[in-house]
């Protein structure tokens, strides 16, 4: 009744601004034109101020990103009623198992990383001879050779909008290092963090809703909201749980046959190796095969390598499409390959940093032209993570005063991430109906769990997906936060959920323990 | 086989985007460049780039942040004020795990409400943390909003004529239709409500919804100090138009006269009363790039929302989270500049020093550049009074037009072109910003070092001369 009588109301006051706001007075009359239109005006900007959900972007409105979304908040409630209220739940404190977050649980940063970034943040510590007892002598030197390719060694100054051309340099050497491949620095773009560069490229990209960009199921839900955001078209291709995780050609040839015979044009193919949230390495001849497809089939190959340092396996180990395709003898004029790096991941763990970069090849100058133009509208990316990502491409090497100290803490961060993800994988797979693929790379476990059909019914009577419904009950029993697997893209009828391997090592006994306790009791009350 | 993206499959509204400040004229210099010549660029707001410090306490912050360890040192007070090591610690205290952890979407809490502290204490008025979001940069919180407003190629906004192409740029972008309303030129760029009105009967007439009114107070390219009177007639616009005002204060420490001082559009909203104050919708952006601090290169900044409901924010946040998080060291700069060394701080008389010194010389280059320009007959420069620069307006003879014509050059892209091969001076041309058709302009900024200034200004002088001696019709002039 209320919202029938508003919109009368509505109705009619609009037509009367209208009628009015074409006639304002003249300036002789600006001493009181507020006091005649007040009222109405007044009352239609209640009704309908020029901001409102109801008119907001469409496409803000439609995506989605679950990594933050309702669970997390549901978390941060709790995690507040237990300071106001202690004791008020039967856990001490929220673990946050929802994000690649490292140094949020205490990962420790890499000590000749910092000491640099400390050293080119405030440049006038290099002239005091105190400086020489409080940092390593190869951190200072590095600190030099960076300030020498910024121009006037400002490091408050906006750089070249595709970044500073000294740490591209680095960046392209160490690429070349890395892959036995040259690599140009002017195919390099740092941003802030790499998912501003994917956001970039799904802009150019996408025109219309009927252009079409293929993305692993499940995948990291950056590239869904992206997609939506720009207005495009998703199209999926299954990874294979079965074959932990394994991604098959036959399935992306469907995909995109299906895709084209609905009108849309596949543009891309998004590959994230090592895998998020499935954790799978890319063999060698999955990723030739990949490339021969991109090839063939004119697809932009977009590669999100961001999690190529976190390798836990011996039998595989981590080759860039780009290495790949150029080892195949595919050059410029064969195929696009944009490759994606940030120093959020790995063992540097420098999220809050937001480093990153984009380096794209086998576009034509035109088209590079417009990729930079985008850039430079937001002028340049934050210069300490440009620095950052220069380093983590090009770390200490053997004889460097750092090298030993930096060796032992990556090992032993990479060492003791191989260990969690072993421990966890081991326990979800030993839980009643949860069975988990192996965490190769990466830094999350994504345990399927088979729910009796009494749960199912549970989460739809309060309008859940069912893995929501499990992730919420498992968040009120224990405190700890996982991601339903919805939130990631699964198949149809299957459940999951996406936890980070990334707690502290000493908290993970407990986090099992009472993971295990919250499962046993939860399938007590739904079995069948 | 044709390539994947070629040109032609290019979205088009990236096709169609320009933004003039890294463009045409930045590209030419920067080839100049590296052939050996030398270049003064003047085409961005780029303090540090030009010779400006940085100011030594903030350095000094997040350098003990970067690097925690530091302060486990007994040797650290041989480097660091005790003040700067206390406000690491605080800062690091506030953070989710030193700088290299993702914070809150929105920024770090601790930060956001020192910028709310700030916001009360300069304008009176309250304000909530919750409802101010740190971002990488300003322009990243422009963007956002636009992408937020605009639905389709009928939702409007109108910009200033002329304006930063941070707008025009975004606006494009993301499909909307712009609205210009011109700055009066001869009024000291003041807002001209008539053409305003003009401007979005226009756009009606032709369908558009216009959404939102952009307002960049002090001027960029144009430098002028909005009155309060001007203020309060664009709320009160707002108010009766219904349309969200996006307000772009970055400058607001850029003061070079004493007449006019900054003033937030949301101290006079709220001055204002009822309704205004609980109905007009604003979005006021702000950054550590200007001022006197002019960190450019950090991306900090932040924006501040004003009567949006909270569905609609939330919504912002949600694509706010999709990035995750902005980045740190450039939050913490914010909260540096929002709460900077007070009287009685050990870092305080050297902080006051140099922001002094920094502001002192902003003015007087202000007035070394606007008179330089003016001392050339063929050139009318209003006064910069905030910001960072001056637009002169050169009045070009009808050959020089012609000669661009030919070209396929914008007169004035023709003519920063040839002061850039002559001087190594690298501006933006008038056109990049918006004129009124036939008039144009050039951007500089006032940011050389000032013992330079009367080089510069002597050795455009010197171009512009030639330049009119070369395309100057002489039967309208006499030579003697």
């Amino acid at each position: 009744m209320r919202r029938f009588v508003a919109e009368k109301a509505k109705r009619a006051l609009s037509s009367y601004l209208l009628s009015s706001s074409r006639s304002l007075p003249s300036p002789s009359l600006t001493s009181s034109p507020l006091k005649f239109y007040s009222t109405a005006a007044a009352m239609a900007s209640k009704l309908n101020p020029p901001v409102t959900v109801d008119t907001l972007n469409p496409k803000v409105l439609k995506c989605e990103y679950a990594v933050r979304g309702e669970i997390v908040t549901h978390a941060q409630r709790l995690q507040e009623e237990l300071q106001t209220q202690p004791g008020s739940h039967p856990f001490d404190e929220i673990l946050y198992c929802n994000i690649g977050n490292p140094q949020s649980l205490a990962q420790q940063p890499i000590t000749f990383f910092r000491e640099v970034l400390a050293l080119t943040d405030h440049p006038a510590l290099l002239d005091k001879s105190e400086s020489a007892a409080l940092f390593s002598s190869d951190s200072i030197e590095r600190a030099w050779q960076i300030l020498d390719v910024i121009p006037g060694r400002a490091t408050g100054a906006y750089s070249h909008s595709q970044g500073v051309k000294g740490l591209r340099d680095a960046i392209a050497a160490g690429i070349a290092a890395r892959d036995g491949f040259p690599s140009n620095p002017d195919d390099i773009f740092l941003t802030d963090g790499a998912s501003p560069a994917v956001h970039m490229m799904m802009q150019l990209l996408i025109r219309t809703e009927n252009d079409g960009i293929l993305c692993p199921i499940p995948q990291y839900p950056l590239y869904s909201a992206s997609i939506a955001l720009h207005g495009g078209s998703l199209v999926p291709y299954y990874l294979d749980e079965g074959t932990g995780w394994g991604l098959e050609i036959s399935e992306l040839k469907k995909q995109l046959e299906e895709a084209r015979s609905k009108g849309i044009t596949v543009r891309a193919l998004v590959v994230i190796n090592p895998g998020n949230p499935t954790g799978q390495v890319l063999a060698e001849e999955n990723q030739r095969q990949i490339v021969e497809f991109c090839k063939k089939e004119g697809l932009v190959l977009l590669a999100d390598e961001v999690y190529q340092e976190n390798i836990y396996v011996d039998d595989k180990s981590f080759n860039s499409f780009k290495k790949i395709a150029r080892s195949m003898g595919y050059g410029e004029d064969d195929l696009a390959v944009v490759s994606f790096q940030s120093v959020s991941k790995g063992y540097y763990g420098e999220c809050g940093k937001r480093g990153g970069y984009m380096e794209i090849t086998g576009f034509s100058a035109d088209v590079r032209e417009q990729i930079y133009k985008v850039a430079s509208v937001n002028l340049c990316s934050n210069i300490s993570g440009q620095i950052l990502a220069s380093l983590v491409m090009n770390p200490p090497k053997v004889g460097d005063e750092s090298y030993e100290s930096y060796m032992a803490e990556k090992d032993g961060i990479l060492q003791s991430l191989a260990r969690r993800a072993q421990a966890l994988e081991e326990a979800f797979n030993s839980m009643e109906g949860v069975t988990c693929n192996k965490a190769e790379g990466a830094m999350y476990l994504f345990p399927r769990i088979h729910l009796p059909q009494k749960a199912i019914d549970a989460a739809k009577a309060v309008n859940k997906a069912p893995d929501a419904f499990y992730a919420q009950r498992l968040l009120e029993a224990t405190g700890i936060v996982v991601v339903p697997g919805s939130g990631f893209g699964q198949v149809p009828g299957t459940w999951h959920f996406r936890c980070t391997i990334l707690p502290q090592e000493d908290k993970i006994p407990g986090i099992i323990s009472h993971f295990k306790a919250f499962h046993e009791s939860f399938m007590s009350e739904y079995r069948d | 086989m044709a390539k994947a993206l070629d040109y032609e499959s290019l979205n088009e509204n990236v096709k169609k985007t320009a933004y003039a400040v890294r463009g045409e004229l930045y590209l030419r210099a920067s080839e100049l460049q590296k052939e050996g010549k030398k270049i003064i660029f003047t085409n961005v707001g780029n303090p540090h780039a030009l010779g400006q410090k940085p100011l030594t306490f903030p350095r000094q912050v997040v350098a003990l942040c970067q690097a925690p360890f530091l302060l486990d040192d007994p040797n650290v007070g041989l480097l660091f004020p005790a003040d700067a090591i206390a406000r690491a610690k605080h800062y690091l205290q506030l953070t989710s795990g030193g700088l290299g952890a993702y914070s809150d979407s929105r920024g770090i809490p601790g930060v956001r409400k020192e910028v709310a502290e700030f916001i009360e204490r300069r304008d009176g008025y309250p304000t909530d943390p919750e409802l101010i979001f740190l971002t990488d940069g300003a322009s990243k919180g422009v963007m956002q909003m636009l992408n937020a407003i605009i639905r389709n190629e009928n939702d409007g906004i109108l910009v200033p004529v002329p304006q930063y192409p941070l707008y025009s740029a975004a606006i494009t972008l993301y499909g909307g239709s712009l609205v210009p309303y011109y700055l009066e030129e001869e009024a000291n760029w003041s807002l001209d409500f008539n053409n305003i009105r003009q401007s979005i009967a226009s756009a009606r007439s032709k369908g558009i919804t216009v959404r939102a009114m952009v307002i960049i107070n002090p001027g960029n390219p144009t430098g002028q100090c909005l009155s309060e009177a001007n203020i309060r007639e664009l709320l009160r616009f707002c108010f009766l138009e219904n349309l969200v005002l996006l307000a772009d204060e970055v400058y607001q420490q850029n003061i070079y006269q004493d007449e006019r001082p900054f003033i937030s559009a949301r101290k006079i909203l709220f001055d204002m009363g009822p309704p205004l104050n609980k109905e007009v919708q604003l979005v006021s952006f702000h950054t550590v790039s200007k001022g006197y601090w002019g960190e450019c290169g950090q991306r900090g900044g932040y924006f501040e929302m004003t009567n949006l409901s909270p569905k609609t924010v939330d919504e912002i946040y949600k694509v706010a989270s999709i990035s995750l998080s902005p980045n740190v060291p450039g939050q913490i700069f914010m909260g540096l500049m929002v709460n900077p060394p007070k009287p009685g701080d050990i870092s305080y008389f050297k902080f006051e020093q140099e922001s002094k010194a920094i502001m002192e010389s902003l003015r007087k280059r202000a007035h070394i550049m606007t008179d330089g320009f003016n001392s050339c007959r063929n050139v009318v420069c209003n006064f910069t009074e905030g910001a960072m620069y001056s637009f002169p307006q050169i009045r070009l003879p009808a050959r020089a037009i012609e000669a661009a014509k030919s070209a396929g050059k914008a007169p004035d892209v023709l003519y920063c072109l040839k002061l850039l091969e002559a001087t190594g001076i690298s501006t933006v041309p008038g056109s990049g910003f918006g004129q009124k058709e036939g008039v144009f302009h050039l951007r500089t900024t006032i940011l050389p070092a000032e013992e330079d200034m009367p080089a510069i200004m002597e050795s455009f002088k010197k171009f512009n001369d030639a330049f009119m001696e070369e395309y100057e019709d002489y039967r309208g002039y006499s030579r003697m």
